[in-house]
């Protein structure tokens, strides 16, 4: 096994590991204002994917206008999944919610069933798919923008949750949404706020992962649940721990598909996800918290 | 306990007269499936409804009990009627092991462990292909014998299947009225309290996710001898949430509910026919609708429906 | 009967508890009393194996128990009930008597699904039992009804009840009169009588001043997560140290 090989398995698997965190803080977001697992979260990521794909091909929009329309119109539909499907439900115990959450999931993909049908679709690259060599691995352009946007997402993120009022009544609300609503803050604001983050994030990680995947209705759930793997190894933080957790996975998934064999390549994320979860439920950088088990 | 022992009574009749009342193979093989997912949606339901245990993984079980059996059956030419307890026991070992440390997840983390449990045993089903046949199936699975009968048409495996289904449900029942079904409903309200009167709520619902699990296994093995012909596909998460779907549609701790639940999305799809691929909308449109507006499910929420327009109509009139 | 001794108990650096030791007789009642904040809930969530504590053991009748899960202390027969009563609210009233019963009958779940003739009888047992509990505790009538229907009181009676039929040698009650008007706490202190009288040790935390002079034989002050003074109800009521701490802020 040479040693240009790992690296070309490990740089492909940075990238893959790029959107798994994507995802992942999609999924702590909501969780930290809500205790929600929101089971949709995928599904997000695949809409950004598809409605990229729609903007450019029927609205004939050019790649930079096509972005923000389609992650708008994403978060449209987590705003409404927060309105019709969270907010009435009378009672909100996790077996609903987890019930309700699924439910909202199949209906938005089979509704994306019905609008794009079941083929696999491409979105052209961004900037061509010249590869760049890196010592002895390549990697294409699309890889690089995966990574930039992702930093970037990661730095406004950072940025919204310390330096502004509503992230940090947000972060309020993840440490005790009581206390939090106590002192003021909206808490059904946020929780709506959490849906909208989430959703904007799962369908920019959908469009960036669409030139390098393909993209059809039901990509949603495996990726959902990839992220929902980096949150966890990460111990649902929305922050840097998530990220590392989603680069573990991606790597480590990369490396067991090029290395043992690419018919377990998925099993590995639940594998490592039941670990985690029955030896350290508080994810691998957290301290000891009782309220996950 | 009487009216509960005339209803079993009554719905059993009426299930063994049923092939009298309609004829036609192909309604005799639509209701072989719903007594299959019956067994199914009840073994579900027991964790779910009674424990308040939720899996997202029970297509797992139910396929690992059919392949099991297939294997024992074709592979190694083991007897069916050996084949299925030897699948119903390994299989509730295995829950038995596993149960300890997921059991001690609650709520969502709960549901993402066992659904990552699920798509495990479905991935290990495509790529054992020496042994599964992989993603193109297993075939040239026996039918069961009894005493020089095969059964090998429609009709029999009507009564082979609901001869299951009925012991399943009585099974069940008189499960649920028992000190057993109370602590587990106990555990369900109030798991601080049930442990303070002595109840042991970590061994109780790791005892019933095995028992769950056989009983899932058990519909596989009859699964697999009905059909003689098993494939993945069958077995994948689609079918988990179909499963859950079923039990919250009849109704949670009801096990008539989980016969209503089976049969409802089991005969669904026959009526829908013209459109094909868009069941999964509905399954996912009635689990939402259900649980925002009848969260106890049709076996408690028709008649309740009932009531109010009862109520309503009388008002109106006076 | 019960030996509290040294215990301390520590959350993220506050110690709500610093090693209070105390003995309780066997068929006396024992009141725990103290102004919020004192520790007695968390005292009782430690007796009672819900908590486990930084440091300190409980003996019961001479046994260490510290750190025993709740449902084994109840097959020592230690049982408690809640201040905002834990009632399984989907099932009977005569259902919730019957789940205390659980350590008092053995059918697995075989046994019970298959119906088998030793399972019946001890259903039959089981639901006899909790009858009777429901008779003692003057609720027999509501048998049938959904617990979770229950008015407040009665809810609090179908606990005692619930806790009865474990058959304990000693039950703790936290706060037993929160949320009873003054004929329920009456009739409450009557029933606490009667259940002592049936030779089970009692050990109470309560607010309600006038029910615990009434009803203890004896009495443990806490202040701060501190035993402050502990004796009769007279010698309570009289010494210094309490008045100021406690009964002070009466006037």
């Amino acid at each position: 096994m040479q040693f240009d090989q790992i690296l070309q398995y490990v740089l492909s698997g940075l990238s893959t590991g790029a959107i798994y965190a994507l995802i992942g803080i999609g999924f702590s977001i909501i969780y930290n204002a809500t205790g929600i697992i929101n089971f949709a979260q995928g599904e997000f990521v695949m809409l950004g994917g598809l409605l990229t794909l729609s903007c450019l091909e029927l609205l004939k929009l050019p790649l930079w206008a096509a972005i923000p329309c389609a992650i708008a119109v994403s978060t449209v539909v987590g705003i409404l999944f927060e309105r019709l499907a969270i907010r009435p439900l009378k009672q909100p115990t996790p077996i609903n919610l987890v019930i309700i959450t699924i439910g909202g999931s199949i209906l938005i993909r089979g509704l994306a069933m019905l609008v794009w049908g079941k083929d696999t679709h491409a979105i052209p690259p961004f900037s061509g798919d010249t590869p760049i060599a890196i010592g002895g691995a390549t990697i294409l352009p699309q890889h690089l923008w995966i990574l930039a946007i992702t930093l970037i997402i990661i730095l406004i993120n950072k940025v919204y949750f310390y330096h502004t009022i509503s992230g940090k009544a947000m972060r309020a609300c993840s440490y005790n949404r009581r206390a939090a609503g106590l002192v003021g803050i909206d808490v059904r604001r946020m929780v709506l706020f959490s849906f909208i983050i989430s959703s904007a994030m799962g369908a920019v990680a959908g469009i960036i992962v669409a030139p390098l995947t393909m993209i059809a209705y039901d990509v949603g759930v495996m990726l959902g649940l990839k992220g929902f793997c980096a949150a966890i190894i990460g111990g649902m933080s929305s922050g840097v721990s998530t990220v590392i957790g989603g680069l573990i996975l991606g790597v480590l998934e990369s490396l067991g598909a090029g290395l043992i064999s690419s018919g377990y390549k998925d099993a590995i994320a639940f594998i490592i996800l039941l670990l985690i979860l029955f030896i350290r439920p508080q994810g691998l950088f957290g301290k000891a918290d009782s309220e996950r088990v | 306990m009487k009216k509960d022992l005339l209803l079993f009574t009554g719905f059993s009749t009426l299930v063994m007269l049923a092939p009298q009342l309609f004829s036609g193979g192909y309604l005799m093989n639509v209701l072989v499936f719903v007594g299959i997912n019956t067994m199914l949606a009840i073994a579900l339901n027991l964790l779910l409804g009674y424990a308040g245990q939720i899996s997202l993984g029970h297509a797992g079980f139910f396929g690992l009990g059919a392949y099991l059996s297939g294997i024992l059956t074709t592979t190694y030419s083991l007897n069916p009627w050996v084949a299925m307890p030897t699948a119903a026991i390994v299989v509730g070992f295995l829950a038995g092991i596993i149960g300890f440390p997921i059991l001690k997840l609650k709520g969502h983390y709960l549901a993402m462990a066992t659904l990552g449990l699920g798509i495990i045993i479905f991935i290990v089903f495509n790529e054992t292909v020496e042994l599964t046949g992989g993603p193109s199936g297993l075939s040239g699975i026996p039918n069961l014998k009894l005493a020089g009968i095969s059964f090998d048409s429609d009709v029999k495996n009507y009564y082979l299947i609901w001869g299951f289904t009925l012991a399943v449900m009585l099974f069940s029942l008189n499960l649920s009225n028992s000190r057993i079904g109370r602590a587990l409903r106990a555990v369900h309200d109030s798991e601080v309290a049930a442990q303070v009167l002595g109840v042991n709520a970590r061994l109780l619902k790791v005892q019933i996710f095995a028992l769950s699990a056989v009983i899932s296994s058990l519909a596989g093995s009859l699964y697999a001898h009905t059909m003689t012909f098993v494939s993945p596909a069958s077995f994948g998460f689609n079918f988990s949430i179909e499963l859950l779907t079923m039990v919250v549609i009849g109704g949670l701790g009801s096990i008539y509910g989980s016969f209503l639940g089976a049969a409802l999305l089991t005969l669904l799809p026959e009526f829908l026919r013209g459109a094909n691929d868009y069941d999964i909308i509905i399954y996912g449109g009635l689990l939402m609708v259900m649980v925002m507006y009848m969260p106890g499910g049709l076996v408690r929420g028709i008649p309740a429906l009932f009531r109010k327009i009862v109520v309503k109509g009388k008002a109106g009139n006076a | 009967m019960l030996e509290v001794s040294a215990i301390t108990q520590i959350f993220g650096g506050v110690t709500a508890l610093d090693t209070v030791s105390f003995s309780v007789a066997k068929g006396d009642i024992t009141g725990v009393i103290g102004p919020n904040g004192a520790g007695k809930t968390t005292l009782f969530n430690i007796i009672s194996g819900i908590y486990r504590q930084s440091a300190g053991t409980v003996l019961l009748e001479g046994k260490d128990v510290t750190g025993l899960p709740p449902e084994r202390l109840a097959r020592l027969a230690m049982v408690r009930t809640f201040q905002n009563i834990e009632l399984f609210g989907a099932m009977t009233v005569l259902e919730n008597v019957m789940v205390g019963m659980h350590t008092k009958s053995s059918s697995g779940l075989l046994a019970c699904a298959l119906k088998m003739p030793w399972s019946i009888s001890e259903e039959r047992r089981i639901r006899e039992g909790a009858i009777k509990w429901l008779e003692f505790t003057g609720i027999i009538d509501l048998a049938d009804h959904t617990a979770g229907n229950l008015p407040f009181g009665k809810g609090r009676l179908l606990e005692i009840a619930r806790a009865l039929a474990v058959e304990p040698r000693i039950i703790l009650m936290d706060e037993p009169a929160a949320g009873l008007n003054s004929q329920e706490t009456l009739g409450l202190a009557q029933l606490i009588k009667r259940i002592r009288d049936l030779g089970i040790t009692v050990v109470l935390v309560e607010h309600d001043m006038e029910l615990v002079m009434d009803i203890c034989d004896r009495i443990v002050v806490l202040n701060l997560g501190k035993k402050l003074a502990e004796g009769t109800p007279r010698e309570i009521q009289e010494s210094p140290e309490v008045i100021a701490a406690y009964l002070g802020d009466d006037d």
